[in-house]
């Protein structure tokens, strides 16, 4: 039996979408009912849904064999994990906003707030920029407006909220997507089960050319 | 009287901490004990070898900044004397490291061994199979999965890789992740080709039998190749022992370059999330502490093994015996040798003590006899 967490909301639907695709499916999951776990004994699959930032933890430490995490959680947390496949979904990027017209003083601290404040330090760190973090839960994009920070670092979709707000992204540090991740103790006990799902993914996923 | 299962008995970590001392002092290796301190001096020179950061120092009376052991093998390698052949030691001894989930310094303890000298095939083997053993003793589905620094390394070398990306590689690589290889491989215009062949390498993973073929094949005409071949040699030699179906191939487990080279062990044990078990051979890390000699050796982590202590104690004692104030202590005493030469446990208490669980309570009369129930 191999357990699988699944990121709860719109891109985990997606993601059981092409995991029942690939010949594991679940029905239960959709039923709607407000149950957590859901087992396929048949498949030889249970599913739970868990926060998006807490899949790579049930993982890492073995409640899940398997699991589906953003990049975006995979490098902030750095989880000792097997980042197996890129499911290309759920693409965006992480990057560098400020307000329009914002220039960066190299003379002065940045000050950059931020949910992601291990990728933005090590952003920082590798061009030797020296920063003030700001860690916020929630409207990153406030803080510039209201002169908390110089820069936000976050997650850019379409970039609408940002303009929205007078603000633009002015730097990319790195693409992001809905990763196939797992277990590393699992990996060796259930190889043959992982690499089963692991190609079945790929195939699907080759299949509606959605790979990059 | 039903038996009595709350012996004390050594908790199933001491018990494979005793279990494996044997193993090790049956295959020559003497025990090596040591002081919890170093001086913090050798830790500085070394920092990359101990992984994580943080240790606990502080200044001995004579000034001298020392630090409480975050690692073992360093201070072996220090201290043992230069001589020529071999030498065996076993350790099992407390470490301080900081735990990677919590950021707090935690106390493991760690046992393992270290061969040092000239090291031949036979001690690489001999090695290896004690770790294979090692594992075996814990009693549980066990993985030593197995790799050759050199196979990956002499690739990376020759692949053109700049200085700032080779972190980020060696990230990829220990996280099995292909498509990350060959981005970064395309991002800093690095050999595509050899970046394919590292991607391919780092994703392999399977026993003996079916990783060699296709590792064969990928090195083909390679000067790499010669590394698989050493490679398969040995697994062949633990095979012919009956671990073949123990062993893993897994090119990803990569341990710090700087101070491994050859053969790199990790050991799995199913029901523990990561590895318990962590080798190889480090001659680069002899040549920087300025010895000309190879050596061999791995540790494990007895505090991961908490996790398969699962039998939950369902009581403290047997009997609780409960005696009034005015009984003499004599009499108390000579009742609870009666039922422990029975071989029944008892927690004798003048008043009904809280959270104590036992199979039943018995009320100690003062003039000798017990009636049961409170």
């Amino acid at each position: 039996m191999l357990n699988i967490a699944l990121p709860k909301g719109r891109l985990g639907e997606k993601v059981y979408a092409i995991f029942a695709e690939a010949g594991y499916e679940c029905p239960a999951v959709l039923s709607g009912s407000r149950k957590l776990i859901f087992e396929n004994e048949e498949k030889g699959v249970r599913y739970f849904w868990v926060k998006p930032s807490d899949v790579a933890i049930y993982v890492e430490r073995g409640a899940a064999d398997l699991g589906v995490a953003g990049k975006d959680i995979i490098e902030e947390y750095e989880p000792d994990v097997y980042e197996l496949l890129d499911l290309c979904m759920g693409k965006c990027r992480m990057a560098v906003a400020a307000k329009k017209g914002f220039r960066d003083d190299p003379q002065r601290t940045l000050r950059a707030a931020t949910k992601f404040k291990n990728i933005a330090t090590k952003y920082y760190a590798s061009k030797s920029r020296d920063i003030d973090i700001i860690e916020l839960n929630g409207s990153i994009e406030l803080a510039p407006i209201l002169g908390l920070s110089d820069v936000i670092v976050d997650i850019v979709e379409t970039g609408t909220t940002l303009l929205e707000n007078d603000l633009q992204p002015i730097e990319d540090i790195m693409r992001i997507s809905a990763r196939l991740i797992a277990n590393q103790s699992a990996y060796r006990f259930k190889t043959s089960e992982i690499c089963a799902v692991k190609n079945a993914i790929d195939g699907v996923i080759r299949a509606k050319g959605l790979s990059s | 009287m039903t038996t009595p299962s709350n012996r004390i008995t050594a908790r199933a970590d001491e018990q494979i901490a005793l279990a494996l001392r044997d193993l090790y002092g049956r295959y020559g290796y003497t025990h090596y004990r040591m002081s919890k301190f170093e001086e913090y001096e050798l830790y500085v020179q070394n920092k990359d070898f101990i992984g994580s950061g943080g240790i606990i120092s502080f200044t001995d009376t004579d000034g001298k900044l020392m630090a409480l052991k975050p690692d073992v093998t360093l201070s072996i390698i220090k201290s043992l004397r230069r001589s020529k052949g071999v030498q065996k030691v076993y350790y099992n001894e407390n470490v301080y490291r900081v735990s990677k989930g919590s950021g707090v310094y935690r106390e493991i303890l760690q046992t393992g061994l270290e061969c040092i000298g000239e090291i031949g095939r036979y001690e690489i083997c001999e090695a290896l199979l004690l770790a294979l053993k090692s594992l075996e003793t814990i009693g549980r589905p066990f993985r030593l999965d197995l790799s050759h620094m050199e196979l990956l390394t002499s690739l990376i070398a020759s692949a053109g890789v700049s200085e700032d990306a080779m972190e980020e590689l060696v990230t990829c690589i220990k996280r099995k992740n292909p498509d990350g290889i060959r981005e970064l491989f395309a991002s800093c215009g690095a050999d595509a080709e050899k970046g394919d062949v590292i991607a391919e390498l780092a994703g392999l993973y399977g026993k003996p039998h079916e990783v060699f073929p296709v590792l064969f094949e990928l090195l083909q005409g390679k000067e790499t190749y010669a590394y698989a071949q050493e490679l398969s040699e040995i697994c062949a030699v633990l095979t012919e022992l009956g671990y073949g179906d123990y062993i893993g191939i897994d090119l990803s487990a990569v341990n710090d370059m700087n101070y491994y080279s050859g053969i790199v062990c990790r050991g799995y044990l199913d029901g523990i999330p990561d590895g318990v078990l962590s080798g190889g051979c480090y001659d680069r890390m002899m040549k920087k502490m300025g010895r000309d000699c190879g050596a061999i050796g791995f540790a494990v982590s007895l505090d991961r093994l908490d996790l398969l202590n699962t039998a939950v104690r369902t009581k403290d004692c047997d009997v609780l015996l409960l005696y009034t104030e005015d009984t003499s202590p004599i009499t108390v005493l000579k009742a609870v040798q009666r039922m422990t030469e029975e071989g029944i446990t008892v927690h004798a208490a003048s008043r009904m003590p809280e959270g104590i669980r036992a199979d039943k309570t018995v009320r100690l009369n003062a003039d000798g006899t017990v009636t049961e129930g409170e």
